[in-house]
């Protein structure tokens, strides 16, 4: 278990995002132990580890989600196209706004379909009816939801299906037009029918988009990875392409796991 | 389903009495609840059934005459009325204020301890001794004198704590996961907790200010020293006036009147029950309404 | 960006607005004690102790003897928990563990009301309905005795001791009354052998808040003990008048000359209502806070 933090094998050339030695410590348990990666752009990359590993939390820092916790501690440096992200000064609003984040669960907010579409572009600042027209029709299109729900659009969103809620909290992030999406098991709560459109959906995204994603699965983790990384017990095991990690992991520890030997 | 079962068997002594001990422990308990009920029923029955005659519009609307044994105690619904907005002016702003940074701000320190300490103890002291500190900071040191502004303050800072914790538990049943996609999409706090959360905490916000409000407004001690007239003819002119409030008068005419008619003073706290009671009534069905109403 | 920096003073006025609200609690408790304190320090200049803690309150002749005073606020909040406190947990048992939907629809607003009840009203209820009902079955020479008083304080004190009852026997785990019907006790013998001893904390912390709003109670009790500054130490002081610090201060307040003796020594007594109340919520907080302890996430 101690040997030292294993250096990602496939150095992307423009990375995205950078993570630098990230330690992170909540209530004096150690979540993430030196964690140090590089996710490239308008890719697909796979946080993977079993429950606890470190991974969601990783996800979340990256966000800057995990400011409000009391009794927490972040050691290391995570950069957004060369720029600490935790550095003084930065807004977190506008990091937010760049990065947007789709939870485990559909959380639509109280409202109808279009304000929690809208909900962020307005935060904004953005009054224009037309742009906001635009927008609820491109983002509901982008996440396979537009020919479901466009006759319904001032509806309650807690109307809708818990698969039409999810897609419906991915448009809700697309609105931003963030750079990157982080998704955390956005799967996780759906049927195999809406799961897939999901997953279809973030082949489109993925030209846009910068994606990490959380998979429910390692069958999801597999279908959907361009890179893959990892974790276990807050340590990053291993970082490769998916084809390569999935089919001829270098540790062993990864192979028990991607194989089902535990987790 | 089990009783049913068990019934059959008589011979299992053992069980039999185990549920005639039952039977009589739950007997115990619903004669208590009772004992808890019926005294509280009784109250309210006798003072509407010896109040019911004194309520006419003369009684609502009139000025007292001959003493306060004659005519009405409109000036004491006035003062009442005056001084419970005047204490919502101070206390809706702090409590709801200070609600809001407990549970959206505060993190978890000694300083945040400490003002939880004090709330319990602004909670717990007595009301009495708050005519004494208003009497103290704002009739003498701030000269204000007896006065509708010093009633109100003394009467503020007691109902703070009731605010300020039932604003909380409002806005914390909120769920945090609307915070966190607030902040995920690029809103600020104060965005997130402006547009989502109190708008959805609101009615238990709204319930707990009418709840507090309720008990400054029926509250006779603190006024005591800090505002109440004993018999004062005319309605108020300033803020800085002193004037007649219902609990008082009808201490006073319940005390310190000899032979008052008991019709007044069962009509009087008629008067005060009633008000009392109706907007309570009012802040538990906001409450229920919405919880039935929410999406979450 | 104009919009952006916008944003950012609204959050930060925001913020320290609601923290000066917050803070201001912590402002209000000292600025009471320190005015209690500007106001009740000369009588113990003023007045010897042996005569501040002796056993005869005549203000007018200078006796300021809070003792009966002190002994009467406690003569009485003691007796009101003994009514209180069974009363109060067989209701709270009741609603919790054994009432059906209909009964706890009707006991919980009726407790509700009970709480909403100005204590003005209260009191003119009880001098005039129940004490007259007292001296007639009990043959006392009047009815405005401690008992009465007490009888008062117990429902006035109920509706909390009932909450913060129930809110003990709503933390008692599920797994506690399965286990135990599992073996085969009743749902009698589980509430009382299992559930109530397991909230024995909890409903201590209520009879500690109970205890905390009785003896703080003005007006009722002023107008339904009789109001005598007797020391009730003879066995039938239950049932003869007596008088409490909050109703010695209450009668008394408005007829003092400001700066007076009498007027420090009942700024005095406010003091140690402050005192007494101060740490019966301090005991009864602490027990509170420990309970929540691990719970600080939001």
């Amino acid at each position: 278990m101690n040997q030292p933090t294993i250096q990602p094998t496939n150095q992307p050339t423009n990375p995205k995002i950078r993570i630098e030695h990230v330690s992170y410590t909540y209530d004096d348990k150690t979540v993430l132990r030196d964690v140090t990666l590089a996710v490239p752009a308008h890719a697909v990359t796979v946080f993977l580890g079993p429950a606890g590993s470190g991974k969601s939390t990783l996800l979340r820092l990256i966000n800057r989600l995990n400011d409000v916790l009391d009794h927490t501690r972040l050691d290391g440096r995570i950069f957004l196209d060369d720029q600490d992200i935790y550095a003084r000064g930065v807004a977190v609003s506008d990091l937010r706004r760049r990065v947007g984040m789709v939870f485990a669960l559909p959380l639509p907010l109280p409202g109808t379909i279009r304000e929690n579409i809208l909900y962020g572009p307005r935060l904004a600042g953005l009054r224009d009816r037309g742009r906001q027209e635009e927008i609820v029709v491109r983002c509901l299109t982008q996440a396979a939801l537009w020919d479901e729900v466009k006759d319904r659009l001032d509806s309650p969103a807690v109307s809708m299906s818990g698969g039409q809620q999810q897609r419906l909290c991915i448009a809700r992030s697309l609105a931003l037009e963030p750079e990157v999406l982080l998704l955390d098991e956005p799967t996780s709560g759906l049927d195999p029918i809406s799961t897939s459109k999901v997953e279809e959906s973030l082949f489109e995204l993925k030209q846009q988009y910068t994606i990490i994603i959380v998979p429910h699965s390692v069958q999801q983790a597999a279908r959907v990875a361009d890179h893959a990384a990892f974790f276990l017990t807050g340590e990053l095991v291993e970082y490769r392409p998916g084809r390569e990690l999935f089919t001829a992991p270098r540790d062993r520890r990864t192979e028990d796991y991607i194989t089902g030997r535990f987790g | 389903m089990m009783l049913g079962i068990l019934a059959h068997k008589p011979a299992n002594m053992n069980t039999a009495r185990r549920y005639a001990v039952q039977r009589l422990g739950f007997g115990v308990l619903i004669l208590a609840s009772l004992l808890v009920v019926a005294p509280i029923l009784f109250v309210i029955g006798a003072i509407i059934a010896r109040g019911v005659g004194a309520i006419n519009w003369e009684f609502l609307t009139a000025m007292p005459r001959d003493g306060m044994k004659a005519g009405g105690i409109f000036p004491a619904i006035v003062g009442t009325l005056l001084l419970t907005l005047g204490t919502a002016l101070v206390a809706i702003p702090f409590g709801v204020g200070g609600a809001i940074y407990l549970a959206e701000y505060a993190r978890d320190t000694w300083l945040t301890r400490a003002i939880r300490l004090a709330i319990v103890n602004l909670a717990g002291i007595p009301s009495v001794v708050y005519g004494l500190f208003g009497l103290g900071l704002f009739v003498l040191f701030l000269g204000f004198g007896t006065s509708i502004v010093a009633g109100s303050l003394t009467l503020a800072i007691m109902t703070l704590p009731v605010i300020i914790s039932t604003s909380e538990e409002a806005l914390r049943s909120v769920p945090v996961e609307f915070r966190t996609v607030s902040a995920s999409l690029g809103g600020t706090r104060w965005q997130g907790i402006r547009n989502i959360v109190l708008p959805q905490a609101l009615p238990g916000i709204i319930t707990g200010v009418i709840l507090g409000l309720l008990r400054a407004g029926g509250e006779t001690a603190p006024i005591l020293f800090t505002v109440a007239a004993f018999f004062l003819p005319r309605l108020p002119q300033s803020p800085l006036d002193q004037t007649m409030a219902l609990p008082y008068h009808l201490y006073v005419i319940s005390t310190q009147v000899p032979g008052m008619p008991a019709e007044i003073q069962y009509g009087t706290a008629l008067v005060l029950l009633a008000l009392v009671l109706s907007l309570n009534v009012v802040a538990t069905v906001i409450r229920s309404y919405f919880r039935r109403k929410r999406q979450w | 960006m104009n919009t952006s920096s916008r944003i950012r003073l609204s959050e930060f006025a925001v913020e320290a607005l609601v923290r000066v609200a917050g803070f201001s609690t912590i402002g209000f408790v000292l600025l009471i004690f320190l005015f209690l304190l500007r106001e009740g320090i000369p009588v113990f200049l003023q007045v010897p102790l042996d005569n501040l803690f002796g056993t005869r309150w005549y203000p007018t002749f200078d006796f300021f003897g809070t003792l009966p005073l002190i002994l009467g606020s406690l003569l009485i909040t003691f007796s009101a928990i003994v009514i209180a406190l069974p009363l109060g947990v067989a209701a709270a048992v009741f609603v919790r563990e054994v009432a059906p939907n209909w009964a706890r629809e009707i006991l919980k607003p009726m407790i509700e009301v009970l709480a909403g009840i100005p204590s003005v009203v209260l009191g003119f209820f009880g001098m005039s309905l129940v004490a007259p009902l007292i001296r007639t079955t009990l043959g006392v020479p009047t009815g405005l005795t401690a008992f009465t008083g007490a009888l008062i304080l117990a429902y006035m004190a109920l509706p909390t001791l009932i909450s913060v009852a129930e809110d003990a026997l709503d933390s008692v785990p599920k797994s506690y009354r399965d286990a135990s019907l599992a073996m085969g006790a009743t749902q009698w013998q589980t509430i009382w052998r299992v559930v109530v001893p397991a909230a024995r904390s909890g409903i201590l912390t209520a009879v500690m808040l109970g205890m905390g709003r009785a003896i703080g109670e003005t007006m009722a009790v002023m107008m339904v003990t009789g109001n005598a500054a007797r020391m009730p130490t003879t066995l039938d002081s239950l049932f003869r008048p007596v008088r409490t610090m909050t109703a010695t201060v209450a009668a008394e307040m408005g007829e003092v000359a400001q700066g007076s003796t009498h007027y420090h020594a009942l700024f005095g007594i406010g003091i140690i209502l402050f005192l007494i109340t101060f740490l019966i919520n301090l005991a009864a907080a602490s027990a509170i806070f420990q309970k929540r302890r691990r719970g600080g996430l939001r």
